[in-house]
């Protein structure tokens, strides 16, 4: 015996018996093809495509010597939002968002391993050759204590506040900063010389395409942020959904960057966290609409398919 | 004997799996289905056309970016002729974002997972998904200002995830090998598949307000 269940309109359809009617399905592909084709052309002729061209570590020391001064220092005593990240770039325990008692990036670990004081300040400088106050100074520095090290970095980031900058050198009120001071300004003219940006990208290669550290270092400093914001780029104007100008950019992704704009993800410090939560749950919701009671009927009440096929229910009456 | 030894061999190739595969493909997807020349009489309104023009953008994007690839990923910044190739990748995504949208909220309101069809609905809601990845390693691949300001605020979302320890959105190298090899590659059979399966079940039909009996 043939079981049958009830006819269920969100899911079952009556199969079509009615008329035909011709259809040529390349030549609607190959127009479809054209017209987007001559759309495209227009488009590119008409706004062209954004091409600001990328700071570096260069142009940030040579335009805000003092801004930078300011990053290296908190690279160097390791408190910079780099130095203080955790996975999966450092160990630093406890920072990493969690999604109730999860951290997902916890689990997955360290797999990129940054060290920002090694990486963005030490090792570049090592690299300089015949600066004799430089070796010195690095020479003072590796030789004094962790306490004492880190009592000269103090004075230092809290002295650059109030630093200027005077023909691209970062002019520092005096104080007790030891080594740190000639440090901080040799890295800064080896930024200003452009080497920085070589000696961080081919650190382990002579061919490099991994701008993990660079861009690292650039985010943590108030350089790109500004050039940014005067650019409607930042979190909270929309953010990575917009690029420079009026262009339309990721527009797609208005739903995800929507949620950084609304609380409680406006005010959670676990918000990435959380809205990456919401849009995988809200994907696999699109995903299986068809089998999602009320999503899947939707259609049938809003009576728009009425719209769509008019001439349809026009012949049937 | 002869004609025993003909059987054997006749069963043998029968159960070959290449024999099976092409018969099955035969069946299921006969030219008539994947090259039709008719469609039913309710298929008349514009919002059929939006699938069509997302694939037509789709090739756009495959031939604008081949072209980019030629030179590679720096040339657009040296080169008007570059810029302008650029700007066609770039308009070629936008269309084909505003196309695939338009198309999906289409068959939202048509109910076009109806009559075992749900598998066409959840390929093209998948591919729009992964399209999206494949839209924003193209943006941080950029090589340009917003590729870098891009990247730095997408990490923190990424990273929290746990995604951040195989997926480095600051490796220019892997973001790019990401857009315009295996994203590519999955949008691209994303799409075959979805199309296969719109020409294997056929166009959804409009709805009946009359319940019925069904065969399940």
């Amino acid at each position: 015996m043939t079981k049958t269940r009830r006819f269920n309109p969100d899911r079952d359809v009556v199969e079509w018996k009615g008329g035909s009617r011709p259809y040529d399905l390349l030549k609607e592909v190959t127009i479809c093809f054209i017209v987007v084709a001559i759309l495209t052309i227009a488009l590119a002729i008409l706004f062209s495509s954004p091409s600001d061209r990328a700071v570096s570590l260069h142009t940030w020391a040579t335009s805000s010597p003092v801004d930078f001064a300011q990053t290296a220092i908190t690279e160097l005593d390791g408190t910079s939002a780099s130095a203080t990240y955790g996975p999966p770039y450092n160990n630093t325990a406890g920072v990493s968002q969690r999604l109730g008692p999860i951290s997902l990036a916890e689990l997955m670990g360290v797999n990129e391993t940054v060290n920002p004081p090694t990486d963005f300040v030490l090792q570049p400088l090592k690299t300089v050759r015949g600066d004799h106050v430089l070796y010195t100074a690095l020479a003072t520095f590796s030789a004094a204590g962790v306490g004492q090290q880190a009592s000269w970095e103090r004075a230092y980031e809290k002295s650059v506040v109030n630093a200027t900058a005077s023909g691209g050198s970062v002019m520092v009120p005096s104080g007790d900063y030891g080594p740190v001071s000639q440090m901080i300004s040799s890295l800064t003219q080896m930024a200003q010389s452009g080497a920085l940006d070589t000696s961080m990208l081919n650190e382990a290669s002579f061919f490099g395409m991994d701008y993990t550290k660079s861009l690292l270092f650039l985010s943590d400093g108030g350089y790109l942020t500004t050039k940014a914001t005067g650019q409607h780029l930042t979190g909270d104007q929309w953010g990575m959904m917009n690029e420079v100008g009026n262009y339309p950019g990721q527009s797609w992704l208005w739903l995800y960057t929507m949620w950084y704009q609304v609380k409680p993800f406006s005010t959670s410090a676990n918000a990435d966290v959380q809205v990456w939560a919401l849009m995988m749950l809200l994907s696999v919701l699109l995903i299986m609409v068809p089998f999602i009671p009320v999503l899947r009927s939707i259609p049938r009440w809003s009576k728009v398919y009425r719209i769509i096929w008019r001439d349809h229910y026009r012949s049937e009456t | 004997m002869g004609a025993s030894k003909d059987s054997a061999v006749s069963d043998e190739i029968n159960q070959q799996w290449t024999t099976r595969a092409r018969r099955g493909l035969a069946k299921s997807f006969p030219y008539e289905k994947l090259l039709p020349d008719t469609q039913p009489s309710y298929l008349s309104s514009w919002i059929y056309v939006f699938g069509a023009l997302t694939i037509g953008a789709l090739a756009m994007i495959i031939l604008s970016g081949a072209v980019l690839s030629i030179e590679g990923p720096t040339w657009w910044h040296q080169s008007s002729l570059g810029l302008f190739v650029n700007s066609l990748h770039l308009w070629s995504v936008e269309l084909f974002f505003f196309f695939m949208v338009v198309h999906m909220w289409g068959k939202y309101f048509m109910g076009a997972w109806r009559g075992k069809r749900a598998l066409t609905w959840m390929s093209g809601a998948v591919t729009f998904s992964i399209s999206i990845a494949a839209g924003f390693t193209g943006y941080v691949s950029q090589t340009n200002f917003d590729s870098q300001w891009i990247a730095t605020q997408a990490k923190d979302g990424i990273n929290s995830t746990g995604a951040g320890a195989f997926f480095n959105v600051l490796n220019v190298g892997q973001m790019l090998m990401w857009h315009i090899v295996l994203l590519p590659a999955v949008v691209i059979a994303l799409v075959a598949i979805h199309v296969i399966l719109v020409r294997h079940r056929g166009i959804v039909p409009p709805y009946t307000e009359q319940a019925r009996e069904v065969t399940p």
